[in-house]
């Protein structure tokens, strides 16, 4: 069975902030603004916790890769029930710069080097919307991916993953070791408890360098411009339908 | 059993029986238990009032003012063209309160936008001699908000500008008809907050807040609305407009008129405008939920190690969290207790503030103080744990009729009332809670049957007032008195001191026209 998985986790804006584009463009303003873990993340976090709590696995390690800040990220994920962390230190331009190329690249040597056989990730962050890290690290490490779950099982050696299509739910068996990305309805992630928040200070997070995982972080990608979507122009309340028609023939939409 | 139902509405409707103190139900229990701080020509003075209790949250009869005519609509359909509603679907929701308890027959909403408006409308009615029942959110919960009879309903819902707001000050100026939350949300894009927080922030208006003193989630940090307000604009019963709206921290320059109108329930005058000093947003903001045996120690390792960053610290008890659980299908974020605490920190500096938090939590676990709990610091989070208090008055409404109670007494005593309540009505009851404000020494006790039921009534009322005033509490902490509770003053409230207010109002509204039959006790009125 599945001895120890990865779960990578993101650390981001959080969701209920008013995203402001910065002055010249290039970006959104993050200094001084609440971050916290990627809401799918956190679904992927309470998966492996939840099938280690089922015995099916031995050890959780939740993975972060940034600046010294997603720390609070990894413990987050360490309250919740992981066993360890490991902090990918990238900060600067790399950090900027860093993207799902990059990051599956890192998770795809962690897997080799951990010898993790599942790894959980979230569908998509909220910041980038990508929905590629996990697809990336799947077939860099040529495993079989179950993308988009919204149930997992395990039988036997393989596992079985309900996924959330267009069309409705597809059931997929995938051999381990593998790769699954969380949907938003495969589970609902636990408070972290104060005991285990005490707990979690005491469990060890690692610090490794992309370099000596032999990956390059070298962008692909330059981002040309920032931009807030264009302001919802106020409609107009008419008194009666005549005014109604005759806004609506204005408008040349009669 | 019918016999004496029908023995107590013979005593409610021959007035001669009211002095017989035999009967009188405060008399069995002179308090010898506590210390005699009132005179004993108190305490029979107190008899007579507890005589009429069985009768005394009902509506008295109506007083002789003028009814509407049509051609006091003309006149109102001329000042406020379009917003003089007659139509009865539109006065439906405006002559119910929100815990659908009281209903008026009101046949006139008055929509006014400005201040000169609304002192045109109460210069014609009180000439006229036509009652007012000014109206903010209508989310108040004493019965003070609708009319009883035909009242003419003066709502503030137009009135919702924005003046003037200082960023350097905090000091915000507005009509009082802005909604609470609008003005949380005009702030916090200018890095401040509003100084009260309630779970009615949605509908109600800040001059209804004002005008009932309302307290709130806040109050133990920022301080009541009596600290914060500085300044108010408000029409008198004639038509006069009061300017006190200053924007100054401080100014002693005669007497502070202003609390007056604060928490007089629309009684002496209908507050137009408002100048509130507010605080900072702070830059971090915990939550706490913790789970725990007992409060009190838990409040005061908090205040200790806590200090200056709490503020806030509700309480609910392991009932509340049955009917969030059953009528709203929210889930306990930690184990099973018999009382839980959410205790929220606001700081400027979040490092400084989460170490606080996270000595203070190890301390209460370490000491099982507190058996389980966990913490937020993400906004949906905080919202999530937040929502667990705040949503405890819709998940009552749920559970059929509520009886609600809002009592202030010391902070050891005050879940006593609760045990003591349930061991009283027994069965009689379906659920009897406790959750507040407990960091405010505020208990908001609630009973729920499945229907209106006049037994379950009496064997609360007067007795719930009673033994408030015994260990000598507030029969309303932040409610208000309203309509249910203005003949319970005098459990609070000296005689002396209610006869001041008579004459305060009779000076300031002659006539009465201004929300009659709320407030003060029917024999002051």
């Amino acid at each position: 069975m599945a001895a120890r998985v990865l779960v990578g986790v993101k650390r981001v804006i959080d969701y209920a902030v008013k995203i402001r584009v910065k002055p010249d463009n290039t970006g959104v303003v993050t200094d001084g603004v609440k971050h916290s873990m990627n809401p799918f993340c956190e679904i992927a976090v309470e998966e492996a916790v939840r099938l280690k709590e089922k015995k099916l696995v031995k050890e959780v390690v939740a993975v972060s890769c940034g600046p010294q800040q997603v720390q609070e990220t990894i413990r987050t994920a360490l309250a919740m029930g992981a066993d360890r962390g490991i902090h990918v230190e990238v900060s600067g331009k790399d950090y900027d710069s860093l993207g799902p190329l990059q990051v599956s690249k890192i998770l795809a040597a962690l897997a080799k080097k951990e010898e993790a056989s599942l790894i959980i990730l979230g569908k998509q962050a909220i910041d980038d919307d990508c929905n590629q890290t996990g697809q990336m690290t799947a077939a860099l490490l040529d495993w079989p991916q179950g993308t988009f779950a919204s149930e997992v099982a395990v039988e036997g050696d393989k596992l079985k993953v309900i996924r959330e299509v267009d069309g409705g739910l597809e059931t997929i068996k995938i051999n381990l070791p593998a790769v699954v990305t969380a949907d938003l309805r495969l589970n609902t992630p636990r408070y972290a408890t104060l005991p285990n928040i005490m707990k979690a200070k005491k469990k060890k997070i690692t610090n490794v360098k992309p370099g000596d995982l032999g990956v390059d972080l070298t962008s692909r990608l330059e981002v040309l411009r920032v931009d807030e979507p264009p302001q919802r122009q106020a409609g107009v309340k008419v008194e009666t339908v005549e005014d109604l028609v005759g806004k609506l023939k204005e408008a040349g939409r009669i | 059993m019918a016999i004496f139902e029908r023995f107590t509405r013979l005593k409610s409707a021959s007035r001669f029986l009211q002095y017989t103190t035999a009967l009188c139900p405060a008399h069995s229990w002179a308090p010898t238990r506590g210390p005699l701080l009132r005179p004993a020509g108190w305490i029979q003075h107190r008899c007579v009032h507890g005589e009429r209790s069985e009768a005394s949250s009902a509506a008295p009869p109506r007083r002789p003012f003028s009814q509407v005519t049509p051609a006091d609509l003309d006149f109102f359909r001329q000042l406020l063209p379009g917003r003089a509603i007659t139509d009865p679907d539109v006065l439906e929701s405006s002559n119910v309160d929100w815990l659908k308890s009281v209903k008026g027959n009101s046949e006139v909403l008055l929509r006014p936008k400005t201040t000169d408006e609304v002192s045109r409308i109460l210069s014609y009615c009180n000439q006229r001699n036509l009652a007012v029942s000014p109206q903010g959110g209508n989310t108040g919960l004493v019965g003070g908000s609708v009319p009883v009879f035909d009242e003419i309903i003066l709502s503030t819902a137009l009135m919702n500008q924005i003046l003037t707001f200082d960023s350097i000050s905090g000091i915000l100026t507005c009509q009082a008809g802005c909604v609470l939350e609008s003005l949380s949300q005009y702030l916090e894009e200018q890095d401040f907050i509003m100084p009260l927080d309630l779970g009615a922030k949605g509908s109600c208006h800040i001059g209804g807040n004002v005008s009932t003193n309302a307290g709130g989630l806040r109050l133990l940090r920022y301080g009541s609305l009596r600290g914060t307000v500085l300044g108010l604009e408000v029409v008198l019963a004639d038509g006069r407009v009061l300017n006190c709206l200053a924007t100054l921290r401080k100014d002693n320059t005669g007497y502070d008129l202003k609390q007056l109108f604060i928490g007089s329930e629309g009684t002496l005058g209908v507050i137009t405008a408002v100048s509130i000093l507010c605080p900072r947003k702070p830059k971090s903001v915990n939550v706490a939920f913790l789970g725990m045996l007992q409060y009190f120690l838990t409040f005061q390792a908090c205040r200790g190690m806590l200090g200056e960053i709490l503020s806030a610290f509700e309480f609910l008890d392991a009932s509340c969290m049955n009917l969030l659980e059953k009528h709203l299908k929210l889930t306990n974020p930690i184990t099973e207790s018999p009382f839980y605490i959410v205790i929220e920190t606001a700081g400027s500096n979040a490092a400084h503030d989460e170490e606080k938090l996270h000595n203070f939590l190890e301390k209460v676990m370490t000491s099982s103080l507190v058996t389980d709990g966990t913490v937020a610091t993400e906004e949906a989070k905080i919202k999530a744990l937040w929502s667990m208090r705040e949503r405890i008055t819709e998940a009552l409404r749920h559970d059929g009729y509520t009886y609600k109670y809002d009592i202030s007494l010391s902070v050891e005593k005050i879940y006593d009332l609760v045990t003591h309540m349930r061991e009283r009505l027994g069965d009689r009851a379906q659920n009897v809670v406790g959750y507040g404000h407990i960091g405010d020494g505020n208990l908001h006790l609630n009973i729920t049957s499945p229907s209106k039921d006049p037994a379950l009534l009496a064997a609360i009322e007067p007795y719930v007032y009673e033994w408030t005033s015994q260990y000598q509490g507030s029969i309303s902490a932040e409610h208000g008195l309203g309509l249910k509770k203005r003949n319970y003053i005098y459990y609070s409230k000296t005689p002396e001191a209610v006869t001041l207010m008579g004459n305060i109002k009779a000076m300031l509204d002659p006539k009465g026209i201004l929300n009659p039959y709320k407030t003060l006790p029917d024999d002051i009125c």
